[in-house]
């Protein structure tokens, strides 16, 4: 829509296009510093200097893509990427899927619906570091589960994932599950109370069954949704940091080491700045991955219709 | 359905009552409890590991109700943890956490609701590029800033401080925010804003007048959102702010995973409840608005 001309520049004959409307661009300054300076410019800035040999200041010692070529000789990077990989897909799969069940559970007209959901919502209220230090405590070997199931008198049982460098992302998964699942219910089930009721009336008259319905007709429609939830999730998942601090540490060894974590040590632990930012640039080329897909189907779609 | 095989012989009038527990829903209700049992055990075992003793603890069970209910884990958690050096529990963060919140929420809504206000009624040449670019900031990795963030706050000398923390909660909550004001400010009717123009309203006075008393409902939501965002931040708190200034996350996370000393479990589970207490409370009490807060959330783009 179009302004009309501001009072102060109405004054003059002919109003400067600059000030025409200048309470506004005064106002959105803020907002243009953020995007200009910080994101585009703090994000430009970390590029660059990912090409320089900085250590413990930045500094525009020109070295090439050899941060690239030690971060990926280095086994830490190494583990960080395969630990994503893994908690990333599983996540990723087992989210969309527990979220779509839940949703649809609580779709079917159950009493007690806002019960449920509250509780399977609360723990996205919570933070990972409080999420982390809760799982710890029951994955603890001596007093938690594995303890308990013990002494109900299965004595060989072995429940220690945090404590095996092989099972140990898959500790950091559960709780990860616990926090995460619940909000992707919440938008399912948003998307499912936006699905007419006679898309069922239908189905039920051509004796499809519920759980075939769901399949074949209900999800397809319900594709938006997914996409919205599977970018929440990738966006959740890269900035995977205070669940792995809090619950793991990294360890046992480097065996939960993730790439979030990889940078933030490089960059204020090990002194090694031109590290982190080589990571941090990797880490921003996997978004940039994710996200041009997207773009695309969201906005390309949205022309053609 | 699958509940109405059953037919009787009289009729009664008006539709059928619904069988509660025919299979389908036995299943059903089943399902929801088993999974309503997984995700309330962290929280109760919470709850009864921070008010057993010690000597409790070691004997096993985690899931046992307390034999004898002690209220000493919570005491210590909150006056006596120790972090490194300083023994004074988690009450330093808890006050440095409200130092940071309230500002952060304030000054954060204040420039968002601005924000969005401008862009869906005071359009300027460039400023939809500009909002552009804020919503792609969002999907940028923190990681990717931290540094040039640490440089500019050196520069203006509060790195370190409550002041620079705050800041940046203001700056990364902000693409979020103002697209939740736009979005609302973008619906509500345009011959509004026009009659005000007519009237010789100008930019704040439409502002304050007429759009600020209109978008109540949505600055509650933009509190919540922000509130347990910036209480629950671990990542800006631990790289911008000094121990001193540490906000409570932080400092939950130094007092449980220290190294030295006896492990008191107790101590800590009662520590990790009292730090997620806050956005719990507000979450439980603000029910329906916090699902709103989170929908808002999601449809960035």
């Amino acid at each position: 829509m179009t302004t009309a001309s501001d009072s102060s520049s109405s004054m003059t004959k002919r109003p400067n296009r600059l000030f025409k409307n200048w309470m506004a661009k005064l106002a959105s300054v803020p907002m243009i510093l953020t995007a200009l300076v910080v994101f585009v410019g703090g994000t430009a800035w970390t590029i660059v200097y990912s090409f320089t040999g900085s250590r413990m200041l930045p500094k525009t010692k020109w070295v090439g893509f050899d941060q690239y070529e030690r971060l990926w000789d280095t086994d830490r990077w190494i583990i960080s990427i395969k630990n994503l990989a893994i908690y990333g897909s599983c996540s990723m799969i087992l989210t969309l899927f527990l979220g779509f069940c839940l949703a649809a559970c609580l779709d079917r007209k159950i009493r007690y619906e806002s019960a449920f959901r509250t509780i399977f919502l609360y723990p996205f209220a919570l933070s990972f570091v409080v999420t982390g230090l809760v799982w710890q405590w029951i994955l603890n070997p001596d007093f938690g589960l594995q303890n308990v199931v013990r002494s109900w008198g299965w004595e060989s049982f072995t429940f220690n994932p945090l404590n095996d460098p092989n099972t140990v992302i898959y500790g950091i998964l559960i709780a990860g599950l616990w926090q995460g699942t619940g909000l992707i219910m919440c938008i399912m089930l948003a998307g499912l109370r936006g699905i007419d009721e006679d898309i069922w009336k239908a189905a039920k008259v051509d004796g499809i069954g519920t759980v075939k319905t769901y399949v074949m007709v209900i999800i397809p429609m319900m594709r938006p949704v997914f996409v919205t939830a599977l970018v929440l999730i990738a966006s959740g998942i890269i900035k995977l940091y205070d669940l792995v601090v809090a619950q793991t540490g990294g360890g046992p060894g480097l065996a939960s080491e993730v790439p979030a974590k990889y940078v933030i040590e490089y960059m204020f632990r090990a002194q090694n700045l031109g590290q982190g930012f080589a990571a941090s640039t990797m880490m921003l080329c996997s978004v940039v991955i994710i996200l041009i897909p997207w773009a695309y189907l969201e906005f390309g779609g949205k022309k053609r219709g | 359905m699958v509940d109405q095989t059953h037919t009787s012989a009289i009729e009664p009038s008006g539709p059928k009552p619904k069988k509660t527990f025919s299979r389908a829903n036995i299943f059903l209700y089943g399902t929801l409890i088993m999974v309503s049992v997984y995700y309330l055990l962290p929280l109760y075992v919470m709850i009864v590991t921070s008010l057993k003793g010690m000597p409790e603890i070691r004997m096993g069970n985690v899931f046992g109700p307390p034999m004898e209910i002690t209220v000493q884990p919570w005491v210590r958690a909150w006056s006596e943890a120790c972090t490194g050096i300083n023994c004074d529990g988690l009450s330093r963060g808890f006050a440095n956490s409200v130092q940071i919140l309230i500002p952060s929420v304030l000054l954060s809504i204040l420039i968002a609701s601005v924000n969005g206000y401008a862009l869906s009624n005071w359009k300027f040449k460039g400023s939809e590029i500009f909002f552009t670019i804020l919503i792609i900031g969002a999907f940028i990795p923190y990681q990717t800033m931290l540094y040039p963030i640490v440089i500019i706050l050196r520069e203006i000398g509060l790195m370190g401080s409550i002041g620079g923390l705050v800041l940046v909660h203001t700056v990364f909550g902000m693409p979020i925010l103002t697209l939740l004001f736009r979005n609302y400010f973008a619906s509500i009717p345009e011959e509004l804003f026009k009659a005000a123009r007519v009237d010789g309203a100008g930019f704040w006075q439409i502002y304050f007048q007429i759009m600020l008393p209109m978008a109540l409902p949505i600055f509650v939501v933009a509190i919540i959102l922000q509130v347990t965002g910036i209480w629950n931040d671990f990542l800006f708190g631990v790289i911008y702010t000094k121990p001193a200034t540490y906000p409570m996350t932080v400092q939950l996370n130094n007092i449980v995973n220290s190294v030295q000393g006896v492990k008191e479990y107790n101590v800590n589970m009662a520590a990790t409840l009292i730090t997620g207490l806050v956005p719990l409370v507000i979450y439980f009490a603000s029910g329906k608005l916090f699902v709103r807060g989170i929908a808002a959330g999601a449809v960035k783009g």
